[in-house]
């Protein structure tokens, strides 16, 4: 037999502890990525033009460019400049930047499909740009988008294991950890995988479920 | 900055790899998306299952989780491959598995007079799908298609964790030995972002070429 029950139900309590690491690096990061995803948004429509093309280049970049070497340019860049951060947070805040630079364009269809007339009614009411994006286009340009996020946050989930690869012990790091301690990655590996999977798989449920209720289920 | 400048004709050498790695990736995932997206659109109900799992297995783990457990894993079933077949087969695998998702969407959203015509000029499946569903599918996939070239050439950087040297794996090689990660990380991701520039170019007039190949065949 090549899979060796012992072995696995051995390093079971440790992968479920990790996994805690993975959840925590998914919450905070897609809880940065809404704001930044957001303030990136509203960047875009910016009434200056150095703001909008900045915001719109950055945007383009960060998601055209692999999420590892935005990583590695936190976690070992910060340094150099003085600033020194837990691996963890650094995780976080690479995570929070590339999903945020994604969900800002989720945002941005939002924004864009809040009817011309509404704005132009909030002004003509007097409600200075303060009141009109928080009372009037926020308010119609978050709910619809709000299924399309879910993905995001999967995207957010699976993107957590290359946290491994700058020193956080999430589940992946540590199914390494326990591998070549053992010489056995078999067991580790594949508990991992297949808590991805599951988790995956409830979440694409979740989300389809959360998509009826919404009435936009995917055609 | 001068001195790290140095080594960008190292780098430019480390991104042979990498465009080597993505196109195979590219072509593994193409014919994995479209045997899976059409199988799971197959009459037999064994052939959707299988399809099926794959996608969902595939999909639902993390490219990195996959690549590991193909290059860790595997070897204790007997089967080694080295970090290059690893990262092509198990790269290629992950994002055929988004990509059957998308030819399956292209051929459903293949208007159903489409292959009731086709049926009706007593096309056989196989000519229908050929002369018929396919050129209109394939002008919807290409948009998602492009995208997805892109993740790929994104994905490729996680091969430099299976101990392959690419771009990021020279890139952070070079950050050690010259104490200057932000420049050598900063140069790093100009190249990865001037090819992905280059893919989505590409992909574009791809796009355009197949869109008035279909338009073509429409008016003659």
């Amino acid at each position: 037999m090549i899979w060796d029950w012992e072995y696995a139900i051995d390093v079971l309590p440790a992968l479920a502890e990790a996994s805690l690491v993975t959840l925590a690096a998914t919450f905070w990061g897609f809880f940065f990525a809404l704001i930044i995803g957001l303030v990136l948004a509203l960047l875009r429509r910016s009434q200056i033009w150095l703001i909008r093309a900045s915001t719109g280049f950055f945007v383009e970049f960060v998601r055209s460019t692999p999420l590892l070497v935005q990583l590695y340019l936190l976690y070992f860049g910060l340094p150099q400049i003085g600033i020194t951060m837990t691996p963890f947070t650094v995780g976080v805040i690479g995570l929070a930047v590339h999903v945020g630079a994604y969900i800002s364009e989720v945002y941005r269809a939002g924004l864009d499909n809040v009817p011309a007339g509404q704005l132009e009614a909030a002004t003509a009411l007097n409600f200075d740009s303060y009141r009109r994006m928080m009372f009037i286009i926020l308010p119609q340009a978050i709910p619809p988008i709000i299924p399309a996020l879910d993905n995001y946050l999967v995207l957010m989930f699976k993107d957590t294991s290359l946290l491994s690869a700058i020193a956080v012990v999430e589940m992946l790091q540590l199914a390494k950890i326990l591998g070549s301690e053992s010489f056995r990655f078999l067991e580790p590996m594949t508990i991992v995988g297949v808590f991805f999977i599951v988790m995956s798989l409830l979440a694409a449920s979740g989300i389809r479920y959360v998509e009826a209720r919404v009435g936009r289920g995917s055609t | 900055m001068d001195n790290v400048l140095n080594y960008v004709p190292e780098l430019i050498e480390a991104t042979a790899i990498t465009i080597q790695l993505t196109l195979a990736i590219i072509i593994v995932a193409f014919v994995a998306a479209l045997v899976a997206g059409s199988a799971r659109l197959s009459r037999w109900r064994i052939v959707r299952l299988v399809a099926g799992i794959y996608v969902e297995v595939f999909r639902g783990a993390s490219a990195l989780i996959i690549l590991f457990w193909i290059y860790y894993a595997l070897p204790f079933f007997g089967v080694s491959l080295d970090a290059y077949m690893a990262a092509v087969i198990g790269l290629g695998l992950n994002s055929g598995a988004y990509g059957a998702e998308i030819v399956r969407g292209a051929i459903l959203a293949v208007p159903k007079g489409q292959y009731e015509a086709a049926t009706a000029l007593n096309f056989t499946s196989l000519q229908r799908l050929r002369y018929v569903i396919l050129p209109q599918a394939i002008v919807m996939m290409m948009p998602p298609f492009g995208n997805k070239c892109v993740e790929i050439l994104k994905a490729t950087s996680l091969v430099s964790l299976i101990t392959l040297t690419d771009l990021t794996a020279r890139g952070k090689q070079l950050a050690t030995i010259t104490f200057q990660p932000i420049e050598v990380f900063l140069i790093v991701l100009v190249i990865y972002f001037v090819i992905a520039s280059i893919i989505s170019f590409v992909m574009r007039r791809l796009e355009a070429a197949l869109a008035r190949n279909v338009g073509r065949r429409v008016v003659a």
